[in-house]
């Protein structure tokens, strides 16, 4: 049941869940559907258009404030010779972080959210008909600088990169277990600042995000540093080599997103999932 | 703040199913929602309160069930009960483990009250 509806009934947690309750003079159905069918399912329709053009699509979330439009520009710089890149931007209010990526030279569209707390997959696909994926090889989404909600949401990308600033404090990934539990790559980022802190230490956050099961590999990285920049760009690169021989195994990667099915013993190929046709 | 969003969504999946069924009005509502789903259900029920109003669900009972955050380690296969931020073996210290329960995010069953 769980592997073709997404509900994420496993033989782990079937005794835990209350499918049928009979009451009397009441029908009783079970459901047994995941709550976030309807997102998840523009999420798929999403990716559908990003397989189509062979785009790797990349969601980037942090704290507001942890370097994420410095990390876009720092990466640009290095990569635009090689890669296309374009970056969608999620903010509550202003156009700045778009402004200051089209100024290095690339495609971005900025998704003013108002008061919303994330970015969704209805969101994503209407930026869809604003910005050109031909062509591209590399997108950013730049979600909105948060560490509880965008963590719940498939955008319809395919990996998840979280960044920690070395100034928020080594037990980040403790204190928001859902966010670091799904990140595929994680980023210690303004690591410039290390020898002016004293109570962060960089192993010590390792550790944390390694008590969560979470075996994606930590790169420290500072926008001064280009050694690190690098490490990150052959990061970056090995993936997109990986999605597109993924792709032409028509097999896409879904992200890893707390909700989504999981049944005891997955192979590591979990994730992989078939190519969709996008819809008209 | 994204509980409303979702609430959304619950609301319509809800409604669908107690109009494809015939339903005079919606019972109760059961959700199953994990430790590590991100969801706060205390927020979840402010925003159904808000949202049912004028539908078929709007006297409905929310209820909202969890289950323990359950790990099964790859390497010596012990099952542990865990906490949310500690998915470690209770037996071989492993962090290579696979979660079992504990993010769920079901909308487990629903309780319809048809005329017929």
């Amino acid at each position: 049941m769980c592997n073709t509806c997404g509900c994420n009934v496993t033989p782990g947690n079937q005794p835990f869940i209350n499918a049928e309750k009979p009451q009397k003079g009441l029908t009783t159905i079970s459901v047994l559907q995941n709550l976030l069918t309807h997102n998840n399912n523009q999420a798929d329709h999403n990716r559908a258009h990003f397989d189509t053009e062979k785009v790797l699509v990349i969601n980037l979330m942090s704290a507001p404030g942890s370097g994420k439009t410095s990390l876009l520009e720092a990466t640009i710089k290095s990569l635009k010779a090689s890669l296309n890149i374009a970056v969608i931007e999620g903010d509550l209010e202003t156009e700045n972080d778009a402004l200051r990526i089209k100024a290095q030279g690339v495609p971005a569209y900025q998704i003013t959210t108002g008061t919303a707390c994330h970015l969704d997959a209805h969101l994503i696909h209407n930026v869809l008909h604003h910005i050109s994926l031909k062509g591209l090889d590399l997108l950013f989404i730049e979600n909105v600088g948060n560490l509880v909600c965008p963590a719940s949401f498939d955008l319809g990308h395919h990996l998840n990169v979280v960044l920690l600033s070395v100034t928020e404090g080594d037990d980040k990934p403790s204190k928001y277990p859902v966010m670091f539990k799904a990140a595929d790559l994680v980023l210690i980022t303004k690591s410039d600042l290390l020898p002016y802190l004293d109570d962060f230490s960089v192993d010590k956050a390792k550790e944390n995000i390694h008590n969560l099961a979470n075996k994606a590999p930590i790169l420290t990285f500072n926008t001064k540093n280009i050694a690190t920049i690098d490490t990150w760009g052959s990061w970056l690169m090995a993936e997109i080599k990986h999605h597109q021989a993924r792709l032409l195994n028509h097999q896409t990667l879904k992200p890893k997103i707390q909700t989504e099915g999981i049944t005891i013993h997955t192979q590591t190929s979990k994730k992989l999932h078939p190519v969709l046709k996008p819809k008209q | 703040m994204h509980e409303l969003s979702l609430c959304e969504d619950l609301l319509e999946q809800v409604l669908n199913i107690a109009k494809k069924n015939h339903a005079e009005y919606v019972e109760s509502i059961t959700l199953n929602i994990g430790p590590l789903a991100g969801i706060e259900p205390l927020l979840l029920e402010n925003a159904f309160s808000i949202l049912k109003v004028s539908t078929l669900a709007e006297n409905a009972e929310l209820i909202i069930e969890s289950s323990p955050v359950i790990i099964v380690c790859n390497d010596c296969n012990q099952q542990s009960t865990v906490s949310v931020n500690y998915l470690i073996c209770n037996l071989c210290q492993s962090n290579n483990s696979q979660l079992i329960s504990g993010n769920e995010l079901i909308l487990a069953n629903l309780a319809l009250y048809t005329a017929s």
